[in-house]
Protein backbone atom coordinates (compact mmCIF):
# COMPACT_ATOMS: atom_id res chain seq x y z
CA UNK A 1 0.00 0.00 0.00
CA UNK A 2 1.19 3.84 -1.06
CA UNK A 3 1.79 5.99 1.49
CA UNK A 4 -0.71 8.32 0.43
CA UNK A 5 -3.12 5.53 0.13
CA UNK A 6 -2.93 4.50 4.04
CA UNK A 7 -5.85 4.91 5.89
CA UNK A 8 -6.10 7.93 7.77
CA UNK A 9 -8.14 9.43 10.55
CA UNK A 10 -10.84 12.06 8.78
CA UNK A 11 -10.80 15.72 10.58
CA UNK A 12 -13.79 17.64 10.57
CA UNK A 13 -14.84 21.52 11.49
CA UNK A 14 -16.71 22.02 14.67
CA UNK A 15 -16.92 25.79 14.71
CA UNK A 16 -14.96 28.72 13.89
CA UNK A 17 -14.69 32.61 14.91
CA UNK A 18 -13.62 35.73 13.05
CA UNK A 19 -12.38 39.14 14.44
CA UNK A 20 -12.16 41.00 10.60
CA UNK A 21 -12.59 44.47 9.87
CA UNK A 22 -15.90 43.40 8.40
CA UNK A 23 -17.25 41.51 11.14
CA UNK A 24 -16.00 40.85 15.05
CA UNK A 25 -18.03 37.43 14.74
CA UNK A 26 -18.06 34.76 11.38
CA UNK A 27 -21.92 35.30 11.45
CA UNK A 28 -21.25 39.43 10.90
CA UNK A 29 -18.44 38.76 8.96
CA UNK A 30 -20.44 36.28 6.22
CA UNK A 31 -22.79 38.93 5.91
CA UNK A 32 -20.83 41.54 5.33
CA UNK A 33 -19.04 39.31 2.81
CA UNK A 34 -22.29 38.52 1.03
CA UNK A 35 -23.40 42.40 1.11
CA UNK A 36 -20.35 42.97 -0.45
CA UNK A 37 -19.51 45.72 2.11
CA UNK A 38 -15.58 46.95 2.15
CA UNK A 39 -13.32 47.30 5.17
CA UNK A 40 -11.07 49.71 3.83
CA UNK A 41 -10.85 53.51 4.89
CA UNK A 42 -7.93 55.87 5.67
CA UNK A 43 -5.98 55.44 8.82
CA UNK A 44 -6.60 57.48 11.42
CA UNK A 45 -5.35 56.12 14.89
CA UNK A 46 -1.49 57.40 13.71
CA UNK A 47 0.40 59.35 11.75
CA UNK A 48 0.62 58.41 8.14
CA UNK A 49 1.82 61.73 6.69
CA UNK A 50 5.06 60.25 5.58
CA UNK A 51 3.64 57.40 3.99
CA UNK A 52 3.03 56.14 0.69
CA UNK A 53 0.18 53.98 1.33
CA UNK A 54 -2.32 56.02 4.00
CA UNK A 55 -5.22 53.40 3.93
CA UNK A 56 -5.83 49.89 5.28
CA UNK A 57 -8.94 47.53 6.85
CA UNK A 58 -8.60 47.74 10.42
CA UNK A 59 -10.42 46.19 13.49
CA UNK A 60 -12.78 48.56 14.77
CA UNK A 61 -14.98 48.66 17.67
CA UNK A 62 -13.19 45.54 18.86
CA UNK A 63 -13.55 45.34 23.32
CA UNK A 64 -11.32 42.59 24.77
CA UNK A 65 -12.88 42.64 27.73
CA UNK A 66 -15.59 40.96 26.00
CA UNK A 67 -13.68 38.00 25.66
CA UNK A 68 -10.39 37.88 28.43
CA UNK A 69 -9.70 39.64 31.80
CA UNK A 70 -8.05 42.56 31.56
CA UNK A 71 -5.10 41.11 33.31
CA UNK A 72 -5.19 39.12 29.86
CA UNK A 73 -5.39 41.29 27.59
CA UNK A 74 -3.21 44.35 28.79
CA UNK A 75 -0.16 41.82 28.43
CA UNK A 76 -0.57 40.58 25.01
CA UNK A 77 -0.05 41.91 21.76
CA UNK A 78 -2.88 43.09 19.61
CA UNK A 79 -3.00 40.09 17.27
CA UNK A 80 -3.22 37.80 20.31
CA UNK A 81 -6.03 39.64 21.66
CA UNK A 82 -7.79 38.98 18.48
CA UNK A 83 -6.63 35.25 18.06
CA UNK A 84 -8.06 34.58 21.53
CA UNK A 85 -11.45 36.62 20.81
CA UNK A 86 -12.30 34.09 17.81
CA UNK A 87 -11.06 31.17 19.61
CA UNK A 88 -13.76 32.35 22.00
CA UNK A 89 -16.40 32.18 19.49
CA UNK A 90 -14.95 28.70 17.73
CA UNK A 91 -14.89 26.97 20.52
CA UNK A 92 -18.37 27.95 22.15
CA UNK A 93 -19.80 27.08 18.94
CA UNK A 94 -18.46 23.64 18.86
CA UNK A 95 -20.09 23.14 22.26
CA UNK A 96 -16.69 21.47 23.06
CA UNK A 97 -15.89 20.67 26.65
CA UNK A 98 -12.02 20.31 27.17
CA UNK A 99 -12.28 18.20 30.67
CA UNK A 100 -9.09 16.67 32.13
CA UNK A 101 -8.99 13.76 29.84
CA UNK A 102 -9.32 15.14 26.01
CA UNK A 103 -6.29 18.35 27.46
CA UNK A 104 -3.91 15.86 26.30
CA UNK A 105 -5.44 15.52 23.53
CA UNK A 106 -6.10 18.80 22.39
CA UNK A 107 -3.51 21.01 19.95
CA UNK A 108 -3.09 24.91 19.50
CA UNK A 109 -1.96 25.62 16.39
CA UNK A 110 -2.13 29.50 15.36
CA UNK A 111 -0.20 30.97 12.16
CA UNK A 112 1.02 34.61 11.68
CA UNK A 113 3.45 36.34 9.60
CA UNK A 114 4.64 39.11 11.19
CA UNK A 115 3.04 38.53 14.76
CA UNK A 116 3.40 41.25 17.82
CA UNK A 117 4.15 44.09 15.65
CA UNK A 118 2.82 46.47 17.86
CA UNK A 119 4.87 45.57 21.01
CA UNK A 120 7.79 44.87 18.93
CA UNK A 121 7.69 48.75 18.10
CA UNK A 122 6.51 49.46 21.74
CA UNK A 123 10.01 47.80 23.23
CA UNK A 124 11.93 49.50 20.19
CA UNK A 125 11.20 53.19 21.01
CA UNK A 126 10.74 52.30 25.37
CA UNK A 127 14.17 51.62 24.92
CA UNK A 128 14.73 54.30 23.41
CA UNK A 129 12.80 56.97 25.21
CA UNK A 130 12.62 55.70 28.98
CA UNK A 131 15.64 52.97 28.91
CA UNK A 132 15.44 48.95 30.49
CA UNK A 133 13.27 49.42 33.44
CA UNK A 134 10.01 50.81 31.15
CA UNK A 135 10.12 46.69 29.25
CA UNK A 136 7.16 45.21 30.92
CA UNK A 137 7.83 41.64 32.70
CA UNK A 138 5.77 40.04 30.20
CA UNK A 139 6.88 41.50 26.69
CA UNK A 140 9.56 38.88 26.40
CA UNK A 141 6.26 35.99 26.19
CA UNK A 142 4.33 38.58 24.55
CA UNK A 143 6.99 39.84 21.77
CA UNK A 144 7.25 36.22 20.24
CA UNK A 145 5.18 34.64 17.83
CA UNK A 146 4.14 31.91 19.66
CA UNK A 147 2.58 33.87 22.03
CA UNK A 148 -1.61 33.93 20.64
CA UNK A 149 -0.85 29.84 20.70
CA UNK A 150 0.26 29.69 24.50
CA UNK A 151 -2.52 32.34 25.39
CA UNK A 152 -5.45 30.32 23.83
CA UNK A 153 -3.92 27.26 25.14
CA UNK A 154 -3.62 28.71 28.60
CA UNK A 155 -7.50 30.08 28.68
CA UNK A 156 -8.70 26.38 27.10
CA UNK A 157 -6.82 24.40 28.99
CA UNK A 158 -5.45 22.91 26.16
CA UNK A 159 -2.18 20.38 27.05
CA UNK A 160 -1.55 18.66 23.94
CA UNK A 161 1.47 19.73 20.79
CA UNK A 162 1.29 24.01 20.67
CA UNK A 163 2.79 26.45 18.43
CA UNK A 164 2.91 29.19 15.66
CA UNK A 165 3.93 28.18 11.64
CA UNK A 166 5.03 31.18 10.06
CA UNK A 167 4.69 31.00 6.19
CA UNK A 168 4.04 35.02 5.71
CA UNK A 169 0.75 35.73 3.83
CA UNK A 170 -0.06 31.82 4.14
CA UNK A 171 0.19 30.72 7.72
CA UNK A 172 -3.14 30.79 8.41
CA UNK A 173 -3.58 28.08 5.62
CA UNK A 174 -0.42 26.40 6.49
CA UNK A 175 -1.79 26.23 9.99
CA UNK A 176 -4.77 24.68 9.59
CA UNK A 177 -2.89 22.18 7.22
CA UNK A 178 -0.34 20.95 9.69
CA UNK A 179 -3.20 20.69 12.29
CA UNK A 180 -4.64 18.53 9.94
CA UNK A 181 -2.05 16.42 10.30
CA UNK A 182 -2.13 16.56 13.71
CA UNK A 183 -5.46 14.84 13.97
CA UNK A 184 -4.63 12.54 11.00
CA UNK A 185 -1.95 10.80 12.40
CA UNK A 186 -3.03 10.37 16.00
CA UNK A 187 -0.65 13.39 17.93
CA UNK A 188 -4.32 15.21 18.59
CA UNK A 189 -8.21 14.49 18.25
CA UNK A 190 -8.87 18.18 18.84
CA UNK A 191 -6.53 21.45 17.40
CA UNK A 192 -7.59 24.70 17.56
CA UNK A 193 -6.00 26.20 14.27
CA UNK A 194 -5.97 29.66 12.50
CA UNK A 195 -4.15 32.27 12.23
CA UNK A 196 -3.89 36.35 13.41
CA UNK A 197 -1.88 39.75 12.48
CA UNK A 198 -2.47 43.14 13.49
CA UNK A 199 0.01 44.69 10.99
CA UNK A 200 -1.54 47.79 10.23
CA UNK A 201 1.61 49.47 12.04
CA UNK A 202 3.96 52.41 11.05
CA UNK A 203 6.53 50.05 10.23
CA UNK A 204 4.41 47.03 8.88
CA UNK A 205 2.81 49.57 6.38
CA UNK A 206 6.25 51.66 5.48
CA UNK A 207 8.03 48.53 4.77
CA UNK A 208 5.07 47.27 2.67
CA UNK A 209 4.89 50.05 0.59
CA UNK A 210 9.20 49.79 0.23
CA UNK A 211 8.44 46.23 -1.10
CA UNK A 212 6.20 48.19 -3.40
CA UNK A 213 3.53 45.80 -2.73
CA UNK A 214 0.41 48.26 -1.52
CA UNK A 215 -2.30 49.94 -3.09
CA UNK A 216 -1.79 53.81 -3.35
CA UNK A 217 -5.16 54.87 -4.12
CA UNK A 218 -5.52 56.92 -0.89
CA UNK A 219 -8.36 58.81 -2.04
CA UNK A 220 -10.49 56.34 -2.91
CA UNK A 221 -10.48 53.45 -0.38
CA UNK A 222 -13.42 51.66 -1.18
CA UNK A 223 -12.01 50.86 -5.00
CA UNK A 224 -8.43 50.36 -3.51
CA UNK A 225 -8.45 46.67 -3.43
CA UNK A 226 -9.42 45.20 -6.67
CA UNK A 227 -8.32 41.88 -7.55
CA UNK A 228 -8.17 40.72 -10.63
CA UNK A 229 -9.14 44.34 -12.00
CA UNK A 230 -6.78 45.44 -14.70
CA UNK A 231 -6.47 48.45 -12.92
CA UNK A 232 -5.27 47.03 -9.65
CA UNK A 233 -2.13 48.46 -7.76
CA UNK A 234 -1.50 46.58 -5.08
CA UNK A 235 -2.79 44.87 -1.89
CA UNK A 236 -4.33 46.25 1.44
CA UNK A 237 -2.77 45.76 4.36
CA UNK A 238 -5.43 44.21 6.90
CA UNK A 239 -5.86 43.30 10.58
CA UNK A 240 -7.83 40.14 12.42
CA UNK A 241 -7.92 36.49 12.93
CA UNK A 242 -9.60 33.15 12.37
CA UNK A 243 -9.67 30.57 14.64
CA UNK A 244 -11.18 26.82 13.90
CA UNK A 245 -11.70 23.62 16.02
CA UNK A 246 -10.60 21.02 13.83
CA UNK A 247 -11.52 17.48 15.75
CA UNK A 248 -11.21 13.86 14.51
CA UNK A 249 -14.72 12.87 13.03
CA UNK A 250 -15.86 9.93 14.56
CA UNK A 251 -15.12 11.89 18.02
CA UNK A 252 -16.87 14.74 16.85
CA UNK A 253 -20.15 12.57 15.56
CA UNK A 254 -20.50 10.45 19.00
CA UNK A 255 -20.65 13.78 20.69
CA UNK A 256 -23.00 14.86 18.69
CA UNK A 257 -21.25 17.99 17.75
CA UNK A 258 -22.43 20.40 14.70
CA UNK A 259 -20.33 19.67 11.82
CA UNK A 260 -19.64 22.47 9.37
CA UNK A 261 -17.36 20.47 6.85
CA UNK A 262 -14.60 18.15 6.31
CA UNK A 263 -10.81 19.29 5.85
CA UNK A 264 -9.88 16.91 3.22
CA UNK A 265 -7.10 18.18 1.32
CA UNK A 266 -3.92 20.39 2.28
CA UNK A 267 -0.89 20.90 0.39
CA UNK A 268 2.33 23.10 0.48
CA UNK A 269 5.11 24.09 -1.67
CA UNK A 270 8.00 26.76 -2.10
CA UNK A 271 8.61 28.92 -4.97
CA UNK A 272 12.24 28.89 -4.38
CA UNK A 273 12.76 31.84 -6.83
CA UNK A 274 12.58 35.48 -4.86
CA UNK A 275 12.22 36.97 -1.35
CA UNK A 276 8.34 38.93 -2.72
CA UNK A 277 7.92 38.34 -6.28
CA UNK A 278 6.08 34.99 -7.23
CA UNK A 279 7.52 32.79 -9.57
CA UNK A 280 6.55 33.89 -13.23
CA UNK A 281 4.70 30.81 -13.95
CA UNK A 282 2.96 30.09 -10.38
CA UNK A 283 5.03 26.97 -10.70
CA UNK A 284 4.89 26.82 -6.28
CA UNK A 285 1.34 27.57 -6.68
CA UNK A 286 0.70 24.61 -9.17
CA UNK A 287 2.22 22.21 -7.13
CA UNK A 288 0.49 23.39 -3.90
CA UNK A 289 -3.05 23.26 -5.55
CA UNK A 290 -2.20 19.68 -7.27
CA UNK A 291 -0.63 18.34 -4.05
CA UNK A 292 -3.94 19.55 -2.35
CA UNK A 293 -5.96 17.58 -4.34
CA UNK A 294 -3.62 14.97 -4.30
CA UNK A 295 -3.70 15.23 -0.43
CA UNK A 296 -7.58 14.85 -1.02
CA UNK A 297 -7.96 12.39 -3.34
CA UNK A 298 -10.09 14.79 -5.37
CA UNK A 299 -10.06 15.41 -9.26
CA UNK A 300 -9.67 19.05 -10.30
CA UNK A 301 -12.60 19.06 -12.20
CA UNK A 302 -15.25 18.03 -8.91
CA UNK A 303 -13.97 22.05 -7.33
CA UNK A 304 -16.65 23.96 -6.68
CA UNK A 305 -15.45 26.90 -5.41
CA UNK A 306 -12.05 28.98 -5.65
CA UNK A 307 -11.38 31.95 -2.65
CA UNK A 308 -8.66 32.84 -4.49
CA UNK A 309 -4.94 34.27 -2.67
CA UNK A 310 -6.36 37.44 -4.95
CA UNK A 311 -4.39 40.37 -3.09
CA UNK A 312 -4.80 42.63 -5.93
CA UNK A 313 -1.54 43.22 -6.76
CA UNK A 314 -0.38 43.33 -10.40
CA UNK A 315 1.93 40.06 -10.19
CA UNK A 316 -0.25 37.90 -7.72
CA UNK A 317 -3.36 37.79 -9.77
CA UNK A 318 -1.97 37.28 -12.80
CA UNK A 319 0.35 34.45 -12.18
CA UNK A 320 -2.70 32.78 -9.72
CA UNK A 321 -4.96 33.17 -12.25
CA UNK A 322 -2.77 31.18 -14.93
CA UNK A 323 -2.01 28.53 -12.61
CA UNK A 324 -5.85 27.92 -11.98
CA UNK A 325 -5.74 27.26 -15.48
CA UNK A 326 -2.67 24.94 -15.68
CA UNK A 327 -4.38 22.89 -13.04
CA UNK A 328 -8.37 22.86 -13.23
CA UNK A 329 -7.63 23.18 -17.26
CA UNK A 330 -11.22 23.72 -18.80
CA UNK A 331 -13.26 23.39 -15.91
CA UNK A 332 -11.02 26.45 -14.19
CA UNK A 333 -13.72 28.32 -16.87
CA UNK A 334 -16.94 26.90 -15.63
CA UNK A 335 -15.87 27.28 -11.52
CA UNK A 336 -16.78 30.43 -9.74
CA UNK A 337 -13.52 32.07 -8.25
CA UNK A 338 -13.83 35.16 -6.08
CA UNK A 339 -11.03 37.10 -3.51
CA UNK A 340 -12.51 38.18 -0.80
CA UNK A 341 -9.59 40.30 0.06
CA UNK A 342 -11.22 43.05 -1.78
CA UNK A 343 -13.28 43.71 1.18
CA UNK A 344 -11.61 42.44 3.96
CA UNK A 345 -7.91 43.49 2.67
CA UNK A 346 -4.97 41.60 3.21
CA UNK A 347 -5.29 40.01 6.42
CA UNK A 348 -1.32 38.25 6.72
CA UNK A 349 -1.39 35.26 8.63
CA UNK A 350 -5.30 35.42 9.28
CA UNK A 351 -6.00 35.32 5.50
CA UNK A 352 -5.89 31.85 4.85
CA UNK A 353 -7.48 30.86 8.02
CA UNK A 354 -10.64 33.07 7.57
CA UNK A 355 -10.73 32.20 3.94
CA UNK A 356 -11.20 28.73 5.17
CA UNK A 357 -13.95 29.90 7.34
CA UNK A 358 -15.33 31.34 4.11
CA UNK A 359 -15.33 28.29 1.95
CA UNK A 360 -17.08 26.32 4.54
CA UNK A 361 -19.61 28.90 5.00
CA UNK A 362 -20.21 28.34 0.70
CA UNK A 363 -20.09 25.01 1.25
CA UNK A 364 -23.36 25.76 4.37
CA UNK A 365 -25.01 28.16 2.21
CA UNK A 366 -24.91 27.20 -1.64
CA UNK A 367 -23.61 30.90 -2.31
CA UNK A 368 -20.25 32.34 -3.17
CA UNK A 369 -19.29 36.08 -2.58
CA UNK A 370 -18.10 38.39 -5.05
CA UNK A 371 -15.38 40.09 -6.22
CA UNK A 372 -15.75 43.81 -5.20
CA UNK A 373 -13.82 45.97 -7.79
CA UNK A 374 -13.56 43.74 -10.34
CA UNK A 375 -14.56 46.01 -13.10
CA UNK A 376 -12.30 45.20 -15.74
CA UNK A 377 -11.12 41.47 -15.08
CA UNK A 378 -7.77 40.42 -15.96
CA UNK A 379 -8.90 36.97 -17.81
CA UNK A 380 -12.24 37.86 -19.52
CA UNK A 381 -13.23 34.38 -19.85
CA UNK A 382 -12.94 33.12 -15.32
CA UNK A 383 -16.16 33.74 -13.59
CA UNK A 384 -14.30 35.91 -10.66
CA UNK A 385 -17.72 36.61 -9.42
CA UNK A 386 -17.61 40.23 -9.85
CA UNK A 387 -19.67 43.15 -7.76
CA UNK A 388 -22.04 40.61 -6.24
CA UNK A 389 -22.84 37.13 -4.85
CA UNK A 390 -23.69 34.00 -6.53
CA UNK A 391 -25.60 31.04 -5.83
CA UNK A 392 -23.40 27.83 -6.43
CA UNK A 393 -23.79 24.63 -4.91
CA UNK A 394 -20.52 23.96 -3.68
CA UNK A 395 -19.61 20.23 -1.76
CA UNK A 396 -15.86 21.08 -2.64
CA UNK A 397 -13.93 24.33 -2.15
CA UNK A 398 -10.32 25.53 -2.56
CA UNK A 399 -8.85 27.86 -0.16
CA UNK A 400 -5.41 29.40 -1.92
CA UNK A 401 -2.56 31.39 0.07
CA UNK A 402 0.58 32.54 -1.30
CA UNK A 403 3.02 34.20 0.35
CA UNK A 404 6.39 36.40 0.13
CA UNK A 405 9.49 34.33 0.51
CA UNK A 406 7.56 31.81 -2.17
CA UNK A 407 5.46 29.93 0.69
CA UNK A 408 2.31 28.28 -0.66
CA UNK A 409 -0.52 26.82 1.12
CA UNK A 410 -3.84 25.47 -0.33
CA UNK A 411 -6.56 23.84 1.61
CA UNK A 412 -9.40 22.12 0.48
CA UNK A 413 -12.77 21.66 2.23
CA UNK A 414 -15.90 19.66 1.19
CA UNK A 415 -19.42 19.03 2.58
CA UNK A 416 -19.46 16.01 5.56
CA UNK A 417 -21.05 12.78 4.32
CA UNK A 418 -20.70 10.38 7.23
CA UNK B 1 1.66 61.53 52.15
CA UNK B 2 -0.02 59.38 54.75
CA UNK B 3 -0.17 55.86 54.12
CA UNK B 4 -3.49 55.80 53.51
CA UNK B 5 -2.55 58.07 50.24
CA UNK B 6 -0.21 55.32 49.16
CA UNK B 7 -2.90 52.66 49.47
CA UNK B 8 -5.01 54.27 47.20
CA UNK B 9 -2.26 55.07 44.31
CA UNK B 10 -1.69 51.69 44.87
CA UNK B 11 -5.05 50.56 44.49
CA UNK B 12 -5.70 52.64 40.91
CA UNK B 13 -2.17 50.68 39.99
CA UNK B 14 -3.41 47.18 40.68
CA UNK B 15 -7.17 48.23 38.65
CA UNK B 16 -5.23 49.86 36.02
CA UNK B 17 -2.66 46.80 35.45
CA UNK B 18 -4.66 43.84 37.05
CA UNK B 19 -8.54 44.87 37.02
CA UNK B 20 -8.50 44.70 40.91
CA UNK B 21 -11.59 46.27 42.33
CA UNK B 22 -9.96 48.83 44.61
CA UNK B 23 -11.91 48.15 48.00
CA UNK B 24 -10.42 44.66 47.75
CA UNK B 25 -7.11 46.64 48.08
CA UNK B 26 -7.02 46.03 52.02
CA UNK B 27 -3.43 46.58 53.86
CA UNK B 28 -3.43 42.97 55.15
CA UNK B 29 -4.11 41.56 51.52
CA UNK B 30 -1.11 39.80 50.33
CA UNK B 31 -0.59 40.33 46.27
CA UNK B 32 0.02 37.20 45.69
CA UNK B 33 -2.14 35.34 47.43
CA UNK B 34 -5.22 37.36 48.04
CA UNK B 35 -5.23 39.54 44.94
CA UNK B 36 -3.82 37.34 42.69
CA UNK B 37 -1.00 39.18 41.62
CA UNK B 38 2.13 36.84 40.68
CA UNK B 39 5.50 37.77 40.82
CA UNK B 40 5.74 39.01 37.38
CA UNK B 41 2.58 41.08 37.09
CA UNK B 42 4.42 42.49 40.56
CA UNK B 43 7.02 43.58 38.96
CA UNK B 44 4.48 46.12 36.45
CA UNK B 45 3.26 47.48 39.85
CA UNK B 46 6.50 48.01 41.18
CA UNK B 47 7.68 49.93 38.27
CA UNK B 48 4.22 52.03 37.88
CA UNK B 49 4.55 52.52 41.82
CA UNK B 50 7.76 54.07 41.39
CA UNK B 51 7.01 56.03 38.65
CA UNK B 52 3.57 57.96 40.70
CA UNK B 53 5.56 57.95 43.61
CA UNK B 54 8.62 59.24 42.18
CA UNK B 55 10.39 56.57 44.84
CA UNK B 56 12.85 53.89 43.65
CA UNK B 57 12.01 50.28 45.45
CA UNK B 58 13.98 47.93 45.66
CA UNK B 59 12.36 44.54 44.72
CA UNK B 60 14.09 42.26 47.04
CA UNK B 61 12.32 44.41 49.58
CA UNK B 62 9.04 42.17 48.31
CA UNK B 63 9.12 38.86 49.60
CA UNK B 64 6.59 35.91 48.87
CA UNK B 65 3.53 36.54 50.21
CA UNK B 66 4.21 40.45 51.09
CA UNK B 67 1.23 42.81 51.48
CA UNK B 68 -0.07 45.76 50.49
CA UNK B 69 1.18 47.14 53.57
CA UNK B 70 4.02 46.19 53.46
CA UNK B 71 5.01 47.52 49.87
CA UNK B 72 3.18 51.12 51.45
CA UNK B 73 5.25 50.86 54.59
CA UNK B 74 8.34 50.58 51.72
CA UNK B 75 7.29 53.31 50.15
CA UNK B 76 6.99 55.27 52.92
CA UNK B 77 10.45 54.72 53.76
CA UNK B 78 11.85 56.00 50.77
CA UNK B 79 9.53 58.97 51.15
CA UNK B 80 10.92 59.33 55.02
CA UNK B 81 14.48 59.17 53.51
CA UNK B 82 14.56 61.49 51.11
CA UNK B 83 13.06 64.28 53.27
Amino acid sequence: MSSEHAPRRRVVITGCGVISPIGLSSAAFWDSLLAGRSGIARIEDFDVSDLPTQIAAQVKGFDPEQYMPRKVWRRIDPFAQYALAAAVEAVDMAKIEIDEELAPRVGVQIGSGYGPSTIQSQVTLGLQEKGARSIGPFTSAASAIDNAAGEIAIRFGAKGPSGAISTACASGTSAIGEAMRWIQYGACDVVLAGGADQSVTRSDIASACSARALSRRNDDPEHACRPFDNERDGFIMASGAGVLVLEEAERAMRRGAPILAELVGYGASTDAYHPTAPHPEGAGAQQAMRGALTDARIDASEVDYINAHGTSTKLNDRIETLAIRQVLGAHALRVPISSTKSMTGHMIGAAGAVEAIVALHTIRDGVVPPTVNCFDPEDTEVNYVPHTAQEHKVDVAMSNSFGFAGHNAVAILRAWKP
Amino acid sequence: MNDEEIREGLAAILQEVAGTDPAEVEMDKSFVNDLDVDSLLMVEVVVAAEERFEVSISEDDLKEGSTVGDLVRSIQGVLAAAV
